[in-house]
């Protein structure tokens, strides 16, 4: 057994992997930018080399640099995680001939599997199942017909040269295959002045099963069953389950020998995913389901499998990398009961699911089965990296009470100032088509806005969030000679916002309230005028604050400003003067140039405000 | 403390007591519409034009200004309530005591929608009476301006006298010189005399192309001198934010400048905790709603005023002193929400006996430093010869000297009649309690109308000649006169009180009203003039 590791990774894959090689008594060193100097997997590892400034190809890409760091720290060997330089062959390469260990699979696997056609070529040879099609010379209605009635309907009959969803025909039958292809051949030529076509599957409902393999230096390849990753919002997984529901155990058998024979047809060794795309539409049948591709790597949605089966999945990866052959035979895995994951990411639903960048002031996930992460309360989410911010893994006897744990964990969570997606994932959760296993790719695309949370809470939330930063007692909002005023003005992340005050509140004083309901948080403050600082309210007119020389002017009339921004710079008195903007606005006017006496009082630049949409 | 729990005789079916309740409610329910009337401040069309420009209504600005779920106290609702053709409701001006930042204050807000704001006498009296109440509690002020400064017409009553505009001005500087913060926000004009409201305050806010400061507006300024001036170029936010320094902090608009208030609030050193015995509040054990039941139709018939001091304090709970002597002055110790106060309570007329308890009874309250509040429902100190001899006018004279010397705050609710010297010995509006209310059924006269009618008639030179007729003819208009000038709405709108207030309030209201009064150090020790022996 390897006794040291450095983890070329960061984030919760990192803490992860630091936990399991501490559990085994492996000395771990991690690397970080200067983004991640106060990183949790910083100071959860034993030793950290600092790479490099923050953006990741300055850093974490820079695979010399790492492997620098193994040699500085004297590690043993190197887990790349995922993403980043985990299927970079030329970096597996280079960690081994570094004389160190590369925790993965052979650079040739991963060479094998990175040219995607090439790939489908060799699993085929394997005898596994791909997605079917044609793509030949032989453009003959004859021979097209004959491959069509070969694949299956329905078939995508498209132009060769098309695009643009033009030359694209869906044949659902076989009678009308002859007419359709005509068609398309017609707008193809006319599109295109090419009137070659290929067929593809039409796959009519698409669900995305995968299954994870593991296999050693001494020839064993086993598969630790699948997991079901349909729920997706463009192409990003967001909850993912294991086992497939619906998956039948003739049909698993099926797929998962697929898969290892997948792995045996490019020697793998180590942890790696066999992707596949199934159709739904009748249910899982195993003649319905295609190889899609290969990740030669630890998939973030790993800990599913290990819910499910009991394994530590990095502890398999460390003993197959030194030397160990797998912990376990095929005969001796099995599947016990349901696990689902959820990735937590901090973006904002509301804004198109844009990253939301700052500072966790307040990280509450609450009890939880599981939570994989890589934050705490007080760390900083950049921009520089993936938002993705926890994992949060449920185990349960069978699917449903998975996934309402998952949903009660999500709606407990107590995030912010950051948005995250939880509300989102607990309206995913909770949808009839994924509470009753009608999954397929496309479900989050087609129920777009119907799983977007509430954009402010309850009234009940509210109202008691409000009870306790306005203390009311038996006496609260008392007017002489008329009824109590049973609301106030509060500001809600911001806005102003009338909340019905109870008369029988919590008296707690405070300066400002968490309202958290259903994953989504929001600040609620004692009434302030929203947004505007107090007494810093200002026409725009800057005025030279005393007589002086213009040393530079920073921007132009008609120049777009930002609060903060400088404008000129004034020499004074032998010192400097900063003039900047104070709102974000337009430089209406701008007086003087550089190396111009002003006077005192002159004015220099007029802002005008930007018009708040 | 502690003391034995009052019981109640009411039987709540009984005719009477329906009767007094459904007369008494009616009184309440004309008094809720004429609040709500003179809260609506000016007219329709002046209020839409206020909004139109921008601002918040002043109820809003105070409504704003205030914590969430604060209780507001205010302070003479119906000021010229009948007067001046009914033109000046409130006063033009919104005043009373709320929570900003945690912080007992005293909100003096101009309504710019009642003839644009102008200080009308009772404007004057109004302003000068919060102030008086901050004052005299050590509560912050806080000016909303918005005012075009004295009304002209009225100037004789508004401007020279010791009590007029001027007063303002002076008591900023005397509190400011205690160390009773002065913040004023300038939220609309504030011109000539008014200007100095911003400039004699500890810390200013204006809002910018609205509120504006000048000695004399553009119009004087053109006539005096010629320069052509625009409003905001002559006193605007700009110019007194930038070059004058008259204002500290200029705001975006009214929310702005309100937030600011409230921020200048949070920098106020909080105020002082009061050494009182305080405990956890409980409510009475009588509904205080039951006083419409309790307190009969008609102001001459008698009571036990242990009936509304079982539904005004905590728990019921009532440790009376000397309950076998001076019977008709009720007197004893108990609290009121949470905080302790001595009660002195009217049962009748006062005697010589209930006036030496009565000033025996504040001496205990002023050696303990417990609050007195005063139930006042009296006609008057027993007349006739007995009385005279065995000295009434001196032991009379021993409760006012406590009354009128008493180191400790006092409140006075007028609960029913308030005649003649009874008035003094129970801390009328002359001995300043720092609050005064009264009740929708109470009456305030030097008499009642009957006796005075009779005293002029019994003194008319010609009165051995008339018929009964003619007597009644002479009588009927004094009868009503005093009617008239004794009712309540007369009284408030003069501010002889504080306000009217619905009976069923009494306890919340004295709550604030105690609360407010813990704000300023109680002497340690009392101090009493003579007592006449």
């Amino acid at each position: 057994m390897i006794q040291s590791l450095l983890i070329a990774n960061r984030g919760e894959i990192a803490c992860r992997i630091i936990s399991t090689a501490r559990r085994l008594g492996i000395r771990t060193i991690a690397v970080y930018s200067d983004a991640d100097a106060h990183a949790l997997h910083v100071r959860s590892a034993d030793e950290a080399v600092h790479i490099g400034p923050s953006p990741v190809r300055k850093s974490y890409l820079l695979g010399d640099r790492i492997i620098e760091a193994a040699r500085q720290t004297g590690a043993e060997a190197i887990h790349p995680g995922y993403g980043f330089l985990s299927e970079n062959a030329a970096f597996a390469q280079a960690v081994i001939d570094a004389g160190l260990v590369w925790v993965g699979p052979n650079p040739g696997s991963i060479t094998a599997m990175g040219l995607k056609d090439a790939a489908k070529k060799l699993m085929q040879d394997a005898g596994v199942p791909t997605t079917p099609g044609y793509l030949g010379e032989d453009q003959s209605p004859e021979r097209l017909r004959a491959e069509a009635d070969a694949i299956g309907y329905p078939v995508l009959i498209k132009a060769v040269a098309g695009g643009g969803g033009k030359g694209m025909r869906k044949v659902d039958n076989a009678s009308d295959f002859a007419d359709a292809l005509l068609s398309c051949q017609r707008e193809a030529a006319s599109s295109f002045g090419n009137d070659q076509v290929l067929l593809e599957k039409w796959v009519t409902n698409p669900r995305h099963i995968e299954v994870q393999v593991f296999g050693d230096r001494h020839g064993n390849v086993v598969h630790l069953f699948e997991r079901d990753c349909s729920l997706q919002r463009r192409h990003q997984k967001v909850i993912e389950e294991a086992p497939a529901p619906g998956m039948d155990a003739d049909t698993r058998e099926a797929i998962c020998q697929a898969a290892v024979r997948a792995a045996k047809a490019v020697d793998y060794v180590g942890a790696g995913t066999i992707e596949f795309i199934a159709d739904g539409s009748e249910g899982l049948r195993a003649d319905r389901i295609w190889f899609m591709e290969m990740n030669t790597r630890l998939q973030v949605e790993h800990p599913v499998t290990e819910e499910i089966t009991g394994q530590d999945l990095v502890e398999w990866q460390l003993r197959v990398a030194s030397g160990e052959p797998l912990p376990k035979a095929q005969h001796e895995l099995s599947i016990n009961g349901w696990a689902m994951e959820a990735r937590l990411y901090a973006e904002d639903p509301a804004k198109g699911f844009l990253p939301s960048i700052g500072r966790l002031e307040r990280f509450d996930i609450g009890p939880a089965y599981r939570v994989d992460t890589g934050v705490e309360q007080g760390s900083e989410i950049s921009s520089f990296y993936d938002p993705m911010i926890a994992k949060l893994i449920v185990w349960g006897p069978d699917r449903d009470a998975a996934r309402l744990s998952l949903a009660a964990t999500l709606e407990r969570t107590v995030i912010w100032p950051l948005k995250t997606n939880a509300g989102f994932l607990v309206k995913a959760l909770h949808h009839s088509d994924f509470a009753q296993a009608r999954l397929d790719t496309g479900l989050i695309g087609r129920e777009g806005d119907a799983l977007l949370p509430a954009a402010l809470p309850s009234a009940a939330a509210l109202e008691a969030a409000a009870a306790r930063l306005a203390a009311p007692g038996p006496m609260a909002g008392f007017r002489l000679n008329a009824e109590p005023r049973q609301d106030g003005w509060f500001l809600l992340d911001g806005a102003p916002v009338k909340v019905a005050l109870s008369a029988s509140g919590e008296c707690k004083a405070g300066r400002s309230v968490i309202v958290a309901e259903n994953g989504q948080s929001w600040l609620l403050t004692p009434w302030r005028a929203g947004g505007q600082g107090g007494g810093e309210a200002s026409d725009g007119a800057i005025l030279s604050p005393m007589p002086g020389r213009i040393i530079s002017v920073a921007v132009t009339a008609g120049d777009k400003v930002t609060k903060g921004q400088k404008l000129l710079t004034l020499e004074a008195m032998k010192m400097e003067h900063s003039l900047v903007a104070p709102f974000d606005g337009t430089v209406a006017e701008l007086n003087g140039a550089e190396g111009g006496q002003v006077s005192e009082g002159a004015l220099l630049v007029r802002i005008e405000k930007a018009v708040e949409n | 403390m502690s003391g034995p729990v009052l019981d109640t005789k009411l039987s709540t079916g009984a005719e009477d007591v329906r009767a007094n309740a459904a007369h008494n409610r009616a009184l309440v329910e004309e008094l809720r519409e004429k609040v709500a009337t003179a809260a609506m401040g000016g007219a329709a069309k002046a209020r839409d034009k206020h909004v139109a420009r921008g601002k918040l209504l002043p109820r809003e600005r105070v409504e704003r200004l205030l914590d969430a779920g604060s209780p507001f106290l205010e302070i003479g609702q119906l000021t010229a309530n009948g007067m001046h053709h009914g033109e000046v409701p409130g006063a033009g001006i919104i005043t009373g005591i709320g929570r900003v930042e945690g912080r007992q204050v005293m909100i003096v807000c101009n309504d710019a929608t009642v003839k644009g704001g102008t200080y009308y006498p009772l404007t004057v009296k109004k302003h000068l009476r919060a102030q008086e109440i901050a004052l005299e509690n050590r509560l912050p002020c806080v000016y909303l301006v918005d005012s075009g400064g004295a009304n002209l017409p009225n100037q004789a009553d508004v401007f020279p006298d010791r009590e007029h505009f001027g007063r303002i001005f002076y008591n900023q500087a005397q509190m400011s010189a205690l160390g009773i913060p002065q913040i004023a926000c300038v939220m609309g004009s504030c011109t000539a005399g008014g200007a100095y409201m911003p400039a004699m305050s500890d810390e200013t806010v204006i809002v910018r192309n609205q509120g504006t400061i000048f000695l004399a507006g553009p119009p004087l300024v053109q006539a005096a001198t010629g320069e052509v001036i625009s409003a905001e170029d002559l006193g605007g936010g700009d110019l007194h934010g930038r070059k004058s320094g008259v204002v500290d902090h200029v705001a975006e608009n009214d929310e702005h400048a309100l937030s600011i208030v409230r921020d200048i609030v949070s920098t106020l050193q909080p105020a002082p905790t009061i050494d009182l015995n305080l405990r956890d509040p409980v409510p009475p054990r009588f509904d205080p709603h039951d006083l419409y039941g309790v307190v009969p139709q008609d102001v001459r018939a008698p009571y036990d005023v242990r009936e509304v001091i079982a539904r005004i304090v905590d728990g019921s709970e009532f440790h009376e002193f000397k309950a076998l002597y001076g019977t008709t002055l009720v007197c004893g110790f108990a609290h009121i929400w949470g905080m302790p106060v001595a009660i002195l309570a009217n049962n009748g007329v006062l005697f010589s006996e209930s006036a030496v308890k009565g000033a025996h009874f504040i001496e205990l309250a002023c050696q303990r430093r417990i609050p007195l509040l005063f139930l006042q429902n009296i006609s008057g100190f027993m007349v006739g010869g007995k009385y005279e001899a065995e000295g009434i006018a001196k032991h009379g004279a021993k409760l006012v000297t406590a009354v009128a010397t008493a180191s400790v705050p006092k409140i006075t609710v007028l609960i029913g009649g308030s005649f003649g010297a009874g008035n003094y010995g129970m801390c009328g509006r002359a001995y300043s309690p720092r609050f005064l209310f009264t009740w929708p059924n109470s009456r305030i006269s030097v008499m009642g109308g009957e006796q005075a009618a009779s005293v002029l008639a019994t003194v008319h030179r010609d009165a051995e000649k008339w018929s009964a007729e003619e007597a009644e003819a002479f009588k009927a208009p004094i009868r009503r006169k005093y009617e008239d000038e004794g009712n309540p709405y007369y009284a408030t709108a003069r501010l002889w009180d504080d306000g009217v207030i619905d009976p069923a309030q009494t306890r919340d209201v004295l709550g604030l009203a105690f609360a407010a009064t813990l704000n300023a150090p109680v002497s340690e020790r009392p101090s009493f003039g003579l007592f006449r022996m």
